[in-house]
C-alpha cells in the first residue's frame, strides 16, 4: 500500500504492517555519492544508516548492483544526511521500548491480578511448588527448555511453510492471533482493570468499546492507519504478551526463560544455518516483502504490498519499486512467525490458558529509507521486533513485581543501555542483528545485583536520610 | 492527603531537573543518550560501593564506611565520563544533527551532570515516594513529620549539586585547574557528612549549609561555563 499520487505528502498513512520496509537509496544517483562517500570516510565516522547493506544484500537490488563509481567531490549536503539518522533513530527506539516497559510496569503495580500465580501455561509443566532451591532451579531449566523447543519447532514450521509459499495460511494464522490478542486479552486486560479500581461497567458499553477497540486494530496493523496510531497498537498488545508471561509463568522459569530465549536468539540470528537466518535469506532471494508483520517501524512504510503474495503485486504498487527489499522482509516474516506462535491453542480453557508463546522476533534492522525519496530530508526509519519489547518488558515487569523500585529503574536504564550498545552495533557491523542478548543479559546482570547488594544498601541510606 | 505529599514531594525533588531536561536535553537525541549514559555510569559506581559495603559485613550499620567509598566511586566515574566524553568528542558530532554539539565543552559535562544527579536522586528518593503514597501518617510513634519533605529538598539539592560539580569537574580538567576539582571533591564529601546529621533530625543544621554550599557551586559553575554578570542578564532577555 504505497501512497499513490504526491508521494511527497506521504507521511500520515502507513503501509503498515507489510513489513518491508524498503531499500535505502532507490535514487541511484544518490546511492553513487553515497557509496563514493563511505569509501572516502574514516572508520571512526560510521553513519548509523547502513547505506552499505543495500551493496552487501543479496538481493536483486538494482542499486546493490551499482558499479562503485570511483570518488567524486563530496557533498556535504549528503553527508550530513547519511549519518544524521544516527542519535535520532535510537531515540526512535528508546521512545516506545519505555512506554511499554511503562505501560507493563503501571499495570502491575497496580492491577494484582497479573501478580497472583493461579493457573499456568501447559508449556510450564513443572509448577516450582517445592521449598527447596535445586527443585526449583531444574524445575525452572526444564519449563524453559520445553518452551525453547516449542517455539524452534514453531519456527522450523514457519520457514517450512515459507519455503513452501503457504502464504495463505501464514496470512490466515497471523490475522487470527492477532484478532485474539485483541479481543479476547484485551477483554481481559479490561475486566482486570475495572475489577481493580472498582468500576462498575455493563456489558453493551463494554462490548461496544472493545469492538471499536478491536477492529481498529485489526485494521491499523494489518491495513493501513495513521503511524502514532499503529505504533500505539503495537505498544499496546507488546505489553498484553509481557503481562501474560509475567502473569502465568512460574518466578524462576521467567528469568530462565529470558535467559535461554537471549541465547537462541543469538544463535538463530547470527549462525549459518539459524532458523531466522534462512529465512532472511529465502526473503531476500524472492525479493519479496512476505507477511504482515510485527515489527514496530519507527517511520512510514511505503512499500507495501498486498496481502497477497503475489510477486507482480508486490512489485508494482509503488512507482519507485522496492528494489532490494530484503532484509525488510524477512524480518517481517519473522515477526509474521511470532505472532503465530502465540496463537497455538488461544482459546482459554478452565483450568489452564494455553497461550502460546511469542516467537521473539529479534531483529534489529538498519535504519531504511522508504523507497521514494526524492526529498533527501526524507526521514529513514528503524524498526525492532516486536518480540524484543515482550521480553523487555517481562523483565522490568517483573523487577517490579517485586515492590522495589530502585531494581525497577536499574534494569529500565540497564535494557536502554544494551539497546544502545546494540544499535551502536548495528551501525559498525551494518547486518540485521538480534536485539535481544545484550540488553537482556544487562538487564538481568542488574536485576540480581540491584536486588542483592544495591537494595539493602540504598534502604538503609534512605532510612537514615544520608545522602551521598 | 497522602497522595498530595506524594506530588508535593516528589515535584520538588524532580520538578526542576525534569524541566531542564524537557528543555535543553529532550530536544536533542544525542544529549539524551549521553544522559543515559550518564546515569548508568552512576548506577555501576553505586553498585560497586554497594558491593564495597555488603562485603565488609561488621561495619555494614556504620553508613558512614560505606559512604565514603560511594563518593570515591562516583568522582571516580565522574572521570570516566570526562574520558570517554573527551574520546568520543568527534564521533558524537558524526552522529549529531546539530552541528554546534561541541561548540560550547561543558555541554557534555551539563548533560552528563544532570544524568549522575537525575538518577542519584531517584535511587535515593524513588522508593521513599512510594512509601508515602501508602495509607499512614509521619510521626505518629515517633520521628520527624517532616521525613518526605527533608528528603525531597535535599535530592534536589544532591541533583542540582551533581549536575554543577560536573561542569566544575570537566572545566578543571580540561583547563588542568586543579582547584575546581579539589573543590567538587570536597564539597562532596562535606555536604554528604552533613547528611548524617539528618538522622538526629538536625534539619536545618544539615539542609541549610547544604544549600550555601550549592550556591556557592552553581556560581563556580556559571563561571566556568563562561557566565558574568552581564550574560546573566543577557539570558533573561528575548531570546535570539
Amino acid at each position: 500500500m504505497s501512497e499513490s499520487g504526491s508521494d511527497l505528502d506521504a507521511t500520515e498513512h502507513t503501509a503498515l504492517m507489510d513489513g518491508h520496509i524498503a531499500e535505502a537509496r532507490p535514487d541511484r544517483e544518490l546511492a553513487e555519492r553515497i557509496a563514493r562517500k563511505r569509501k572516502t570516510k574514516s572508520d571512526n565516522q560510521r553513519s548509523y544508516g547502513s547505506v552499505e547493506q543495500i551493496e552487501g544484500g543479496p538481493s536483486g537490488a538494482s542499486i546493490a548492483q551499482q558499479p562503485r563509481v570511483p570518488a567524486a567531490p563530496v557533498e556535504p549536503q549528503i553527508e550530513e544526511l547519511e549519518l544524521k539518522y544516527g542519535a535520532r533513530h535510537v531515540i526512535k527506539l528508546f521512545v516506545p521500548v519505555t512506554l511499554c516497559m511503562l505501560v507493563v510496569v503501571a499495570t502491575i503495580s497496580s492491577i494484582n491480578f497479573y501478580s497472583v500465580k493461579d493457573v499456568y501455561l501447559a508449556y510450564t509443566p513443572f509448577h516450582e511448588e517445592s521449598p527447596y532451591a535445586s527443585t526449583k532451579v531444574w524445575n525452572a531449566l526444564a519449563n524453559s527448555m520445553i518452551l525453547l523447543c516449542v517455539i524452534a519447532l514453531m519456527t522450523v514450521l514457519l520457514i517450512v511453510l515459507y519455503k513452501k509459499k503457504c502464504y495463505k495460511t501464514i496470512h490466515g494464522w497471523l490475522i487470527l492471533s492477532s484478532l485474539i490478542l485483541l479481543f479476547l486479552f484485551s477483554y481481559l486486560y479490561i475486566e482486570e482493570a475495572l475489577i481493580a479500581y472498582n468500576i462498575p461497567m455493563d456489558y453493551i458499553t463494554l462490548g461496544f468499546v472493545l469492538w471499536n477497540f478491536g477492529v481498529m486494530g485489526m485494521i491499523v496493523i494489518h491495513w493501513k492507519g495513521p503511524l502514532r496510531l499503529q505504533q500505539a497498537y503495537l505498544i499496546f498488545i507488546a505489553a498484553l504478551m509481557a503481562l501474560v508471561f509475567i502473569k502465568y509463568l512460574p518466578e524462576w522459569t521467567t528469568w530462565a526463560v529470558l535467559a535461554v530465549i537471549s541465547i537462541w536468539d543469538l544463535v538463530a540470528v547470527l549462525t549459518p544455518k539459524g532458523p531466522l537466518r534462512i529465512l532472511v535469506e529465502t526473503a531476500q532471494e524472492r525479493n519479496e516483502p512476505i507477511f504482515p508483520a510485527l515489527i514496530y517501524s519507527s517511520t512510514v512504510m511505503y512499500c507495501m504490498a498486498a496481502a497477497s503474495p503475489a510477486p507482480g503485486a508486490a512489485g508494482t504498487v509503488e512507482g519507485e519499486g522496492r528494489d532490494g527489499t530484503e532484509a525488510g522482509g524477512g524480518e517481517a516474516g519473522f515477526d509474521a512467525a511470532w505472532r503465530e506462535r502465540r496463537d497455538e491453542g488461544a482459546a482459554p480453557r478452565r483450568l489452564r490458558v494455553d497461550s502460546a508463546p511469542p516467537r521473539y522476533v529479534t531483529r534489529l534492522d538498519p535504519p531504511h529509507a522508504p523507497p521514494h525519496a526524492p526529498d533527501l530530508d526524507e526521514e529513514k526509519g528503524v524498526k525492532l521486533g516486536l518480540g524484543d519489547f515482550i521480553f523487555y518488558s517481562v523483565l522490568v515487569g517483573k523487577a517490579s513485581s517485586y515492590g522495589d523500585w530502585n531494581t525497577t529503574l536499574a534494569c529500565f536504564v540497564a535494557i536502554l543501555i544494551g539497546l544502545c550498545l546494540t544499535l551502536l552495533l548495528l551501525a559498525i557491523l551494518k547486518k540485521a542483528l538480534p536485539a535481544l542478548p545484550i540488553s537482556i543479559t544487562f538487564g538481568l546482570i542488574f536485576y540480581f545485583a540491584t536486588r542483592s547488594v544495591v537494595k539493602p544498601f540504598a534502604d538503609a541510606l534512605a532510612a537514615e536520610q544520608v545522602f551521598i | 492527603m497522602t497522595l498530595a505529599e506524594f506530588f508535593s514531594c516528589s515535584l520538588l525533588a524532580f520538578g526542576a531537573p525534569i524541566v531542564m531536561f524537557a528543555m535543553t536535553v529532550a530536544t536533542d537525541p544525542v544529549r539524551i543518550i549521553i544522559m543515559i549514559a550518564a546515569a548508568f555510569g552512576w548506577l555501576l559506581s553505586f553498585l560497586l560501593s554497594s558491593l564495597v559495603w555488603y562485603a565488609v559485613v561488621p561495619l555494614r550499620s556504620y553508613l558512614i564506611f560505606g559512604m565514603i567509598f560511594a563518593i570515591i566511586f562516583q568522582e571516580l566515574f565522574r572521570y570516566g565520563m570526562y574520558l570517554l566524553l573527551r574520546k568520543t568528542e568527534a564521533g558524537l558530532k558524526e552522529i549529531s544533527e546539530n552541528h554546534e554539539i561541541g561548540s560550547n565543552k561543558l555541554e557534555m559535562a551539563y548533560v552528563s551532570g544532570l544524568g549522575f544527579g537525575t538518577m542519584s536522586g531517584a535511587f535515593a528518593l524513588v522508593n521513599v515516594l512510594a512509601d508515602s503514597i501508602g495509607p499512614g501518617t509521619l510521626g505518629l510513634s515517633g520521628g520527624t513529620e517532616y521525613f518526605f519533605v527533608t528528603s525531597s529538598a535535599m535530592t534536589l539539592c544532591m541533583i542540582l549539586l551533581n549536575t554543577f560539580w560536573s561542569i566544575i569537574f570537566f572545566s578543571g580538567f580540561d583547563e588542568k585547574n586543579y582547584l575546581k576539582i579539589l573543590w567538587v571533591i570536597i564539597s562532596h564529601f562535606f555536604v554528604s557528612f552533613l547528611s548524617l546529621l539528618n538522622s538526629r533530625e538536625l534539619y536545618a543544621a544539615s539542609i541549610l549549609p547544604s544549600y550555601i554550599v550549592l550556591m556557592i557551586t552553581s556560581y563556580i559553575a556559571f563561571r566556568c561555563a563562561g557566565g558574568s554578570s552581564k550574560t546573566f542578564i543577557q539570558s533573561f532577555s528575548a531570546r535570539s
